[in-house]
């Protein structure tokens, strides 16, 4: 079967916003959970208050590394939240170091 | 269906104590864990991982994979004995919370099939956070799929069509899970950089219930490019010029994503100044840039004639270029 599927792309990058509700729904955990990466420093969303929050595309990718490292390594939410940190760090690192070895 | 050696997978002995099982298994979950590994297989290892602790953490399992016996390999064909189960508690599946929908037919063969289970890494988090429990099995998001595409430069720069394919399970009229073969053409847009998520809504494993299928997720990867350097939406690209054309600055064609272009460069530059030429490297607002790091390549002195040229330039130019190493 093919199928067109133009339409329904979207790009989750700096410039893609979703709303708290849009980020529970996708990664089907609940608002509280969310609000407490927040408190945690881990999602930064604009807006002044839960409900005007907007959240950008790398955001879920975020979520999504927290929730998998808490389930399967039994890290708590600061420990996630600091390893991925950390991971993001090692990526930019790494991005940089192959940057500069294929310099000449 | 293949022999799983669980305690190989494990790397433990056969005898080895309920403790030294769960170190094991925790060392190699932080090794193989999809979010952390850079191993290629990552995910399927720690998958198998997974099942292995599955069984071997629980003494009523491992006591019943036990008496299957030591002298199968790992890989090998493999039929359970006729009564092997009998005296264990646990047939007819519903163990425990982990993952088991993932497990293989191995497992599934031995300690049965959990039959609200859904399937993949990533996808048990719904279950686990998002539904109260009465829910559980009924109405849930289908599982998201997860897929890398491997692009090259230039179809960043001017967008490009994949086509995808998936293999997609479905529920048939009679209640079978079937599989499908679907392809996906995705549009790729133009300026899209490296590392970005794509998602395709509604794409990914059909949902249970009432529930939303789940969605499809394109991770976008830029092929090595045999002239530039990628830097987000920048572009390097490392120019050769000659010393004359360095010393006396010049105009040169310069190639970018969009074509040739002609370029100034300034009288008295050095290797490894940077020049930038705005708005050349990947689109978007704003674009990118592309930056052009010089390099000055010196002739070959080969003929009497060219070697003399070097000599008149020594005298007519002294020059000490390591003046700042102090000899």
């Amino acid at each position: 079967m093919k199928m067109k599927s133009t339409e329904m792309i979207e790009i989750l990058d700096e410039n893609f916003e979703m709303s708290l509700a849009e980020l529970c729904q996708t990664c089907a955990i609940r608002a509280e959970t969310i609000m407490s990466m927040v408190d945690e420093g881990l999602l930064e969303p604009r807006g002044p208050v839960p409900s005007q929050w907007r959240f950008t595309g790398p955001s879920l990718r975020r979520v999504e590394r927290v929730l998998h490292l808490q389930q399967d390594l039994r890290v708590n939410l600061p420990g996630a939240v600091l390893a991925v940190e950390l991971l993001e760090e090692i990526e930019r690192l790494q991005e940089r170091l192959r940057l500069l070895e294929n310099r000449f | 269906m293949k022999y799983k050696d669980y305690y190989e997978i494990m790397g433990v002995k056969r005898d080895a104590t309920q403790d030294e099982i769960k170190r094991a298994y925790r060392k190699l979950a932080r090794k193989y864990h999809p979010d952390v590994s850079k191993e290629a297989d990552a995910e399927a290892r720690f998958k198998e991982v997974g099942e292995a602790y599955e069984v071997l953490k629980d003494p009523e399992k491992r006591a019943a994979y036990d008496q299957l016996g030591s002298r199968w390999q790992g890989g090998e064909d493999f039929t359970p004995p006729p009564g092997w189960d009998a005296g264990f508690e646990f047939s007819g599946g519903g163990f425990t919370d982990a993952d088991a929908a993932s497990f293989s037919d191995f497992f599934e063969n031995l300690f049965g099939q959990r039959g609200t289970g859904r399937a993949g890494y990533g996808a048990s988090h719904g279950g686990a956070h998002g539904f109260g429990g009465q829910q559980r099995g009924f109405h849930m998001k289908g599982e998201d799929h997860r897929a890398k595409v491997l692009i090259d430069l230039e179809d960043a720069y001017n967008g490009t069509e994949r086509a995808i394919s998936l293999r997609v399970p479905e529920v048939d009229a009679s209640g079978h899970v079937i599989t499908r073969d679907k392809t996906l053409n995705v549009k790729i847009p133009k300026g899209i950089t490296s590392g970005k998520r794509i998602r395709l809504k509604g794409q990914g494993a059909p949902g249970m219930g009432d529930a939303p299928a789940g969605d499809l997720y394109l991770e976008v990867e830029f092929k090595p490019h045999p002239l530039y350097r990628v830097e987000g939406k920048d572009i390097y690209l490392d120019l050769p010029i000659t010393p004359w054309e360095a010393a006396l600055g010049s105009s040169v064609s310069v190639p970018t994503l969009g074509g040739t272009v002609e370029m100034k460069i300034p009288a008295g530059s050095q290797t490894g100044r940077k020049l930038r030429l705005k708005g050349k490297g990947l689109p978007g607002k704003p674009a990118g840039d592309q930056y052009l790091v010089l390099q000055i390549m010196t002739p070959k002195a080969e003929t009497e004639a060219q070697k003399e040229l070097y000599k008149r330039m020594a005298e007519e130019m002294p020059f000490n270029p390591r003046s700042r190493l102090g000899v």
